[in-house]
């Protein structure tokens, strides 16, 4: 998918119009921080889990090399290729392969970012192949035309009236009722239950790896991850090496922090782990299984100051605790991943020119950091790219010989005093009798939005000098 | 007089008073009651003189090397203390835990050692002076609605200190509403940077508070209350927005932030 995270702040002011999207991402807003919260309170152990599975995954990130040689080792002896992109040209490749060899056209989808990121789809359809997704969301926004607005609720941006309408308009079955989401969601199942038996091809993503098997584990609450994996004779698995566990345990150890954090759910409704293509006394299951494990620049990260971006499990908890997510919504990101997470990953995937903007969408308020299950300190990450960005001179120049402005007169407390004196009592005088003025020359952005309430007078530490006399 | 176990009573406690920037330039009032209340509670109340800013503007705009070389000022200034004490989560967060991430070698034991020793203004008095009268009482009743600021609730965990405080003013009554913790939408330069979706918050803020039926808005950072003050002025809502420490101190004489003499 081609990014346009550069144009955040014009994605942003479209999304901050748009009064609709506005009230469904306030219920959301609303919504899902208690689910987590409760959930996270019954379960009552959850920090020392966090700090646990945290232990964990650092130690796999500090081995990838041993534990993906273990995971290959043991798909292979499952049953599974096993293949290694580098990028997202590799990935689409290697899968639009795939499907030729067996003279596939048509591909069953599950949910997968990992795809999102390559663009799959679009690369599939456009050498001729129907790809339908099969996550009730994806396929919603599929049929839309558009492209996900959160990690895990990728519709989330859609009412239940405008799905509707929606499958009214997309689907030629005649007059019907489609006003509860009930039917809205049997209909789905009626429409793409013939999808899952036509497919040739299934494509999945992984929640984990578990090197000491060689089994890939999904969670959904569809089941439709397990139709795509175990309908079609061939099951493509596409995910990211950073995804690799040591055991089977941790995987579960990382599963109860995953769903909670996302969905507030003590568990999916589905947890899988497929081993590979079906054994000969087994009654069903793929022939054939393959699993396409993506770079795309996570190695790098491995040795840089963002290498605990890699211990993210895409639970989602940021972007719904996200004040700014909260009010623009995922599409203003402009990519594949949204919110805190996605303004980190975002840069450091596409490139920084592409994505640094989105460093600056974050009040450092914390929030993220707090919920987070992989215990990434996101405000931190967000702060060093901007001083990446900073020192790639890709800041606004006002910004930049402002704040060096502000830094040299801040280390010279007598010409501060000097400067803030005079400062606040022209602004004060601006502003008398009204307490406030509506523009300030130098704050533009400031008096976009907003008036600008006077200074009393002069500094506090004048006065207090003045007074100590 | 030093006691034996090396703790010094509050009289013999020496407590340095971190301005902050902004309410040295915009509302001095702020840092009065601030230094009366410190008193209030019977310590020796130094104003270092040399004081500016904690460097947050810089830090959080990726200029660490400016930040770090205001951070070390700052240090070097502040360590005399027993308690370093700032009307703001925010800078006295600064100080607590981003200064020891910031500095490097000698500084950073330096600032480790400040860091153990920096607090919010409520949450000194609360939980280090135990303060349980105030110099003033509310003159009039009066209901109002307390926004809990981002660094000050997350990395300082100022929650229950002020909304204690506050209890202690009689007549005033602290009213609870949906979002008092989410973030007002200042930011620092966020506020300026992305107006529009600051301002969005802001008003998430200022609708949430207004419905409380509260008269007044208060909270322990001067940036979040300027910020709203501006909307809120802009927006045409007759809300009087104040810091805690001007409540404490019973100085509601200079106007509320934002509004006309």
């Amino acid at each position: 998918m081609q990014p346009i995270s550069h144009q955040f702040l014009d994605n942003a002011g479209v999304a901050l119009r748009d009064d609709k999207a506005a009230r469904q991402r306030d219920i959301m807003a609303r919504r899902t921080p208690p689910l987590r919260a409760a959930a996270v309170e019954e379960f009552g152990e959850f920090d020392a889990l966090r700090e646990h599975v945290g232990k964990v995954r650092k130690h796999t990130l500090q081995h990838l090399d041993r534990y993906l040689e273990q995971y290959e080792r043991e798909a292979v002896r499952n049953g599974c290729r096993v293949h290694f992109a580098r990028d997202g040209g590799e990935l689409n490749d290697l899968v639009l392969d795939i499907c030729q060899q067996h003279g596939a056209h048509r591909v069953g989808k599950g949910k997968s970012m990992v795809t999102e990121e390559t663009g799959l789809t679009e690369y599939l359809e456009a050498a001729g192949l129907r790809v339908t997704e099969t996550d009730l969301g994806e396929y919603i926004i599929q049929q839309a035309g558009e492209k996900p607005s959160h990690i895990v609720r990728p519709a989330v941006h859609k009412t239940a009236a405008q799905i509707g309408e929606l499958f009214q308009d997309k689907h030629p079955l005649g007059e019907r009722d489609l006003t509860t989401p009930g039917a809205i969601v049997q209909e789905a199942r009626q429409v793409l239950r013939q999808h899952f038996l036509e497919a040739e091809v299934g494509i999945i993503g992984a929640n984990a790896l578990v090197a000491e098997n060689g089994y890939s584990m999904l969670v959904t609450n569809e089941g439709n991850g397990d139709l795509c994996a175990n309908l079609p004779p061939v099951l493509i698995v596409c995910t990211t090496l950073d995804r690799v566990l040591p055991t089977a345990s941790d995987a579960a150890a990382m599963l109860r922090l995953l769903v909670r954090s996302s969905t507030g759910q003590p568990q999916t409704c589905y947890t899988s782990f497929y081993s590979g293509p079906r054994r000969s006394d087994d009654l069903d299951g793929p022939i054939e299984a393959h699993v396409v494990l993506l770079d795309n620049g996570r190695c790098e990260l491995l040795d840089s100051r963002y290498d605990s971006m890699l211990e993210c499990i895409r639970c989602g908890a940021c972007l719904n605790h996200c004040p700014v997510y909260q009010s623009v919504g995922g599409h203003a990101y402009g990519w594949v991943y949204q919110g805190p997470m996605g303004s980190v990953m975002t840069p450091l995937l596409t490139s920084l020119e592409e994505g640094s903007v989105l460093a600056s969408a974050c009040t450092a308020c914390g929030r993220c950091a707090e919920v987070c299950p992989a215990d990434i300190p996101i405000p931190d990450l967000l702060r060093d790219l901007r001083q990446d960005e900073a020192e790639a001179g890709l800041n606004l120049p006002r910004w930049r010989y402002g704040l060096r402005l502000h830094s040299w007169l801040a280390g010279n407390p007598t010409l501060y005093r000097l400067a803030t004196s005079a400062a606040s009592r022209a602004v004060a005088w601006l502003g008398r009798g009204r307490g406030r003025v509506r523009a300030l020359p130098m704050a533009r952005g400031w008096s976009a939005e907003r008036d600008f309430p006077v200074p009393q007078g002069d500094t506090f530490m004048r006065q207090y000098r003045r007074k100590k006399r | 007089m030093e006691i034996s176990d090396g703790t010094k009573t509050s009289q013999d406690a020496q407590v340095f008073l971190f301005v902050t920037c902004l309410a040295d330039l915009l509302r001095p009032s702020v840092a009065f009651a601030s230094l009366a209340l410190l008193e209030w509670a019977g310590y020796r109340v130094t104003v270092p003189d040399r004081q500016t800013c904690c460097a947050q503007p810089a830090y959080n705009n990726g200029d660490y090397k400016g930040a770090r070389r205001l951070a070390e000022r700052v240090i070097a200034m502040l360590e005399p203390a027993d308690y370093v004490v700032a009307p703001s989560g925010s800078c006295a967060g600064m100080i607590r835990h981003h200064y020891p991430r910031l500095v490097a070698g000698r500084w950073r034991d330096r600032a480790i050692s400040l860091a153990g020793k920096t607090y919010e203004l409520t949450a000194f008095l609360a939980d280090v002076a135990t303060l349980t009268d105030l110099p003033a009482s509310s003159p009039t009743p009066r209901a109002v609605a307390y926004h809990d600021a981002c660094a000050g609730l997350r990395e300082m965990g100022v929650r229950q200190q002020p909304r204690k405080l506050l209890r202690e003013l009689r007549q005033v009554e602290v009213r609870e509403f949906e979002g008092a913790d989410v973030c007002c939408g200042f930011g620092g330069t966020f506020c300026a940077k992305m107006p529009e979706i600051s301002a969005r918050m802001a008003d998430a803020k200022l609708d949430a508070a207004l419905a409380t039926g509260a008269s007044m808005i208060t909270g322990g950072d001067l940036g979040c209350l300027f910020s709203l003050a501006g909307r809120a002025s802009r927006r045409g809502d007759e809300i009087e927005i104040r810091h805690v420490a001007e409540l404490l101190c019973g100085d509601l004489d200079s106007p509320a932030i934002g509004r006309p003499d």
